[in-house]
């Protein structure tokens, strides 16, 4: 690893500032994709801004008909909160199998949410559960937060504060796991919202993606049998040794059909 | 020793230590004024080294050294051990390269040593390798050993023609084509065992330190073999053995790998020499992929020939093996030394083998978990399945008719094996009965309404342990009659210390906690071979037996002279006068042994005792694995149900132990079916598996509760009657997946499945069949 | 640059001089001098590292030492008892012969612990789920997971 400045954030305005004022600064928040980078010399910021110190990050709550997780939750958190295992199974479920036990202690929401990691699974259950990332400046749309390939809509010295995720009538999440690395291959939300039905996925492509063909056959008749025909285009899927695109593709049919029937 | 006895399931005297984080790895010694060694590696399979500027490295921070190919050439050391002794087809000798430890002129393989940086920290020496300048003309290379070979493959060496390192021919050619040409059935498949890498939880590692006044070299290592390894690195060095002390502290896992002379070895101990202070390098995960040993990866064409009836007639092989870009003695075993395995437990009269092996830009290879018995026992136990199959009989059935009965043992089988026991009819049958055969078909139904394809495997398989060998012992009393226990093996996780406590406490007396075991320094160890082969039990536990038996032997004469008797009884640890009751205990020999007042006149005081156990015949641990998985219909993911094993590993010395060597060699033979593989790009040889976010590792969700019983038929090669166990539950594990594998995609006409098994091929393999089908 | 860091590690504060990136593992290994807790890879996925942070296992390779600031750290040096009789997960580990090399094993025991603490009872399918992020090369985990789940059973059994 190269060295690098440390600064423990005082709060969120003290982070923003450091963002943007030091020369090529990165947020740590768990640091679970971060320091395995820096480990192996793949990035070399100058400094880093520690988000742990701040209080006011962290915490689950239910509002109205929304889940409110907090930036620099931990997965663990979010997995074993009774409140959130009431009001949204599915996201307790989803954070209760990221990684391994001891990353979801240190792991948080806002850090794979910013890192728009492909394999991540919090943007699947961002876009799949109609979320919105609260940063220190504006509220942004899950649908139009993840960009790409690690890209965001962020903007120079925003910092996430907290997701908001839209209560919905039901909604799984089901993924296949990297042989090796663990982190999900093909990842699928789907949820329903009365007559609305919203089916993201994340590992297959270079960033999550919501798959309108689903939905609207999920709209018809929010059944298995509704999806488990529909053919995935692997054109935009990546693909490694261990799993194909094309392998990838006909996962995400096998998986929103399972989410599926995991509901009804 | 009651409880301690042999045959008891003694839990491990080493476990305390180690469940207290008090190991002691190489990467736990920190010796004052060390400095820190980083490898620069090659980044290409296959390239010139036009230029090296150290320049910028050598004024970085930090920097005590930086070591190029031109250092190690001046510095009086030769090149790392190379294999010899084997023959190209033509009886000209083997292609022997050079083999210095920093690459000179060209590289041969990513991960091929270049430099090595000496610096105050591990940071620091990492940042200065990051400023070496290499100019590289890259050259085409050549990775796979099926292409190796071919006429206009890339040369690895130059001067070395079609990249052939050595042929090796075993068998009996003529009476096997007799036997091909009278056959009624020939069966015939190409295997290829892929390429794995042992991923031993602690990485490879070394503490070179150089005295200067004392002109000594001493290197703290992770190893298998201490002695050996002095021998070897004693000639690369080119200095007398006694300048040279060896010393391993627990290795954290080794199954082959660790067994070879690195090239890190001799760096730490240049960079040492050079620096005048103590050197110490520690591999990284992600760079051990490109800096490991590999095993396995071959190629095999086998066939068998049957008569009408299912009986085997014969075995044609021919092998293409992986050599990597370098050999050392042992990197070559693999290719010929397990050959055996091939005749399985079967009456099968001819069998002939032609092994070629084959140069690639590649890391070198080194035994691994079986080393060419996995390889063996997949290609001879899928053949009978594939002939099962095209002859509709019964796995178990045709495996019962060939096998070899016990009233013909000793028995000599078609390929170099001499069996001394067995009884393979026996062990089928319990397995058979543990997995519940007969009730298979209506778990398969079952499993069909869920959507799973439930399939079910067997292997029966043989091979050599404890290969003619030697091992040393000694048996050190201290003045108050507690004891050392001194052996050339060196344990890596099997237990050593825990078996050889047992036997010394049964055998003398004296309890476990007033046993001390020392293992892997060769200033303390005086004689012995080292542990691999599934060798130890058998060779080491017969010299400690041998050790004991002399000081027993002693000290029965000095309890006699002690109690003015003629003869005395020895049990438990207590000398009985035959004509009075009186008694001594051993440690009260043991201190009297120390005085010449107690000992007959004559005799050498103390109970110490040495022993050099050898012995000139293997022994042939042997056992049958039986399988139940279910594949997933809709992804191809592969899901272990049952696993049965029974093994004839002879006497069982602590069947605890036992079971982990069994489980834990499984582990790996499941690994490598169907997960594990090292990749390397075709095009420019980049390995593709460089870390555990590529090279998938089992984890512990994938394994089902594992049933294990033994059927122990002891053998008489050694005294103790044990066969060796290290090996025989990988060996077993390869071709019993794999046969259930097919097994269960059997209905669509599939006869084969590659490993490794990923979901995506196996998922595959369904598509085209049912495509093929429709 | 380098920064002072405090924290508590198995029940004494300790203090040192550190730079930025130096990782919590080698402020344990490397400045405290206490090797239990080891290495195994560089992409937290081995799991040789786990130790406990404010009571929760954590990836000491995948943490710096200065994010450890006013934290309280068990290694596997801080398991057994004040009179150096094991942890019940220590002894289950050698009662069901739950390891072999040992180098796996200090961060296997912790992560056991951890699974015994959070999930009481856990069955064997679960605790090989809970494993996801500890690889054993040696045993083949079928005496690793027997361990947690009889050590599970004894710390339960002292916690009623």
């Amino acid at each position: 690893m190269h060295n690098f400045n440390y600064h423990r954030a005082a709060d969120v305005a003290d982070a923003s500032g450091k963002l943007t004022s030091l020369e090529d600064p990165k947020i740590l928040a768990g640091g679970m994709t971060l320091l395995p980078t820096l480990k192996n010399r793949l990035a070399a910021p100058s400094d880093l801004i520690d988000l742990a110190a701040i209080a006011d990050l962290k915490g689950v709550s239910v509002e109205g008909d929304e889940v409110v997780v907090r930036a620099m939750t931990p997965h663990a958190v979010v997995a074993a909160s009774a409140e959130v295992q009431k009001a949204l199974p599915a996201l307790a479920q989803l954070a209760g199998n990221i990684g391994d036990p001891a990353v979801r202690h240190r792991g948080t929401i806002g850090g794979s949410v910013a890192n728009s990691d492909p394999a991540a699974d919090y943007p699947a259950g961002c876009v799949g559960l109609d979320a919105t990332i609260v940063t220190n400046k504006r509220k942004i749309a899950a649908d139009d937060f993840f960009l790409g390939l690690f890209e965001t809509a962020l903007e120079e010295g925003e910092v996430i504060t907290s997701v908001r995720f839209k209560i919905p009538t039901r909604a799984h999440y089901m993924k296949f796991r990297h042989p090796a690395s663990g982190y999900a291959v093909v990842g699928v939300m789907v949820a329903q919202y009365g007559s609305k039905a919203r089916v993201a996925v994340t590992g297959a492509g270079p960033c999550v993606f919501r798959l309108s063909e689903m939905e609207a056959a999920l709209e018809k008749s929010f059944a298995p049998s509704s999806i488990a025909n529909i053919k995935v285009s692997a054109e935009q899927l990546m693909g490694d040794i261990h799993c194909s695109a094309e392998y990838r593709a006909h996962l995400i049919t096998v998986y929103a059909r399972r989410a599926v029937e995991a509901m009804v | 020793m009651g409880e301690f006895a042999i045959g008891q399931p003694v839990t491990r005297f080493e476990d305390p230590r180690l469940l207290r984080g008090g190991g002691r790895y190489v990467d736990d010694l920190a010796i004052p004024g060390m400095l820190f060694g980083q490898v620069l590696r090659s980044p290409h399979a296959h390239a010139k080294i036009k230029s090296i500027d150290i320049s910028r490295a050598k004024a970085a921070p930090g920097v005590a050294a930086v070591l190029v190919n031109e250092d190690w050439a001046t510095s009086g050391f030769g090149d790392l051990p190379r294999a010899e002794g084997k023959k190209k087809r033509d009886g000209s000798p083997m292609y022997r390269p050079h083999f210095p430890a920093l690459a000179k002129d060209k590289v041969r393989y990513v991960g091929d040593p270049v430099a090595f940086v000496v610096a105050e920290t591990v940071e620091q020496a990492q940042d200065a390798a990051e400023l070496i300048d290499v100019d590289y003309e890259i050259l085409p290379c050549v990775t796979s050993v099926a292409l190796g070979s071919e006429p206009g493959a890339p040369l690895v060496w130059d001067d070395c023609e079609n990249n052939i390192c050595f042929v090796h021919l075993e068998g009996n050619k003529e009476k096997t084509e007799e036997a091909f040409a009278k056959a009624d059935h020939i069966i015939k498949k190409r295997f290829v065992i892929t390429r794995v890498t042992a991923a031993t939880m602690e990485t490879r590692g070394s503490i070179g330190h150089y005295d200067k006044a004392a002109d000594r070299y001493t290197i703290y290592t992770t190893l298998q073999r201490a002695l050996n390894f002095r021998e070897e690195l004693a000639e690369t060095l080119n200095i007398p053995e006694s300048r040279l002390r060896v010393v391993a502290g627990d290795i954290g896992g080794s199954f082959g790998m660790k067994s070879g002379v690195f090239n890190e070895v001799g760096l730490v101990l240049l960079g040492s020499k050079v620096t005048g202070r103590p050197v110490k390098w520690v591999c990284t995960r992600s760079e051990s992929f490109i800096a490991d040993a590999h095993g396995r990866d071959n190629v095999s064409d086998a066939e068998m020939a049957l008569d009408k009836n299912g009986m085997f007639m014969g075995l044609r092989v021919r092998n293409l093996v992986n050599m990597g870009a370098y050999t050392q003695p042992g990197t070559d075993a693999g290719a010929f030394s397990n050959l055996g395995t091939l005749a399985g437990v079967y009456l099968t009269p001819a069998i002939h083998v032609d092994v070629t092996a084959v140069y690639t830009n590649t890391n070198i290879m080194r035994p691994f978990r079986g080393n060419g018995r996995p390889e063996a026992a997949f290609v001879i136990e899928r053949l009978v399945d594939l002939a099962a199959d095209e002859l509709g009989i019964d796995p178990a059935e045709i495996r019962r008719r060939n096998m070899i009965p016990p009233e013909k043992m000793p028995f000599q089988t078609g390929l170099s094996f001499n069996l001394d026991c067995g009884e393979f009819e026996q062990v089928l049958d319990q397995s058979l009965e543990m997995v519940d055969y007969k009730g298979f078909e209506a778990r398969r139904a079952e499993a069909r309404k869920r959507g799973k394809l439930r399939g079910i495997g067997m292997s029966y398989t043989i091979e050599k342990a404890a290969a003619p060998g030697y091992e040393g012992a000694e048996v050190r009393f201290d003045r108050t009659g507690s004891v050392t226990v001194l052996t050339g093996a060196v344990t890596q996780g099997q237990g050593h210390e825990t078996v050889f406590k047992q036997i010394v406490s049964d055998t003398l007396g004296i309890h476990p906690d007033e046993i001390h075991y020392l293992q892997g320094d060769t200033d303390q160890v005086f004689f012995g071979e080292g542990t691999g082969g599934s060798r130890t039990a058998a060779l080491g536990g017969s010299a400690v037996t041998v050790a004991t038996g002399k000081v027993v032997d002693k000290a029965k004469k000095i309890a006699a002279h002690m109690m003015g008797v003629d003869e005395v009884d020895f049990a438990e640890g207590v000398f009985t006068a035959r004509e009075t009751n009186r008694t001594l205990s051993m440690k009260e020999v043991a201190r009297a042994a120390m005085s010449p007042k107690n000992i007959p006149q004559g005799m050498e005081l103390g109970l110490n005792a040495t022993a050099a156990y050898h012995t000139t015949k293997q022994n042939y641990p042997n056992g049958c694995h039986i399988v139940e998985l279910e594949i997933d219909e809709d992804t191809g993911q592969v899901e272990m149900d049952r696993y049965v094993v029974v093994d004839d590993v002879g006497t069982v010395l602590n069947p605890l132990l036992l079971k982990g060597q069994i489980i834990g060699g499984i582990s790996q033979g499941v690994g490598q079916m169907l997960m594990e593989h090292i990749r390397f790009d075709p095009q420019d040889g980049q390995n593709l598996t460089g870390s555990f976010m590529d090279y998938a590792m089992p984890h512990a969700e994938i394994f089902p509760h594992i049933d294990i019983k033994s059927h122990s038929v002891p053998t008489k090669t050694n005294i103790l009657g044990v066969k060796g166990a290290g090996e025989a539950g990988c060996v077993g594990a390869l071709p019993a997946v794999a046969n259930a594998l097919v097994d269960a995609l059997s209905h669509l006409g599939v006869k084969h499945v590659e490993m490794p098994a990923t979901p995506e091929r196996v998922w595959r393999i369904m598509q085209e069949a049912k495509a093929g089908r429709a | 640059m380098d920064i002072e860091v405090k924290m508590t590690v198995n029940g004494k504060a300790v203090s040192g001089k550190v730079e930025a990136r130096t990782l919590l593992v080698q402020f344990i290994r490397e400045h405290l001098r206490m090797t239990g807790t080891h290495v195994g890879c560089d992409t937290t996925q081995c799991g040789c590292c786990v130790v406990h942070v404010d009571g929760v296992a954590m990836k000491s390779c995948t943490m710096l030492a200065v994010q450890a600031e006013g934290k309280a750290i068990t290694t596997i040096e801080g398991l057994a008892g004040p009179d150096g009789e094991l942890h019940p997960m220590q002894q289950a580990f050698r009662d069901h012969h739950g390891l072999q090399c040992g180098f796996c094993t200090p961060g296997m025991v912790m992560m056991g612990v951890d699974i015994a603490n959070r999930l009481p009872g856990a069955d064997e399918k679960t605790v090989r789920h809970q494993l996801e992020g500890n690889i054993c090369r040696c045993t083949g985990y079928q005496g690793i997971v027997e361990a947690i789940m009889d050590a599970s059973a004894v710390m339960n059994a002292a916690r009623s």
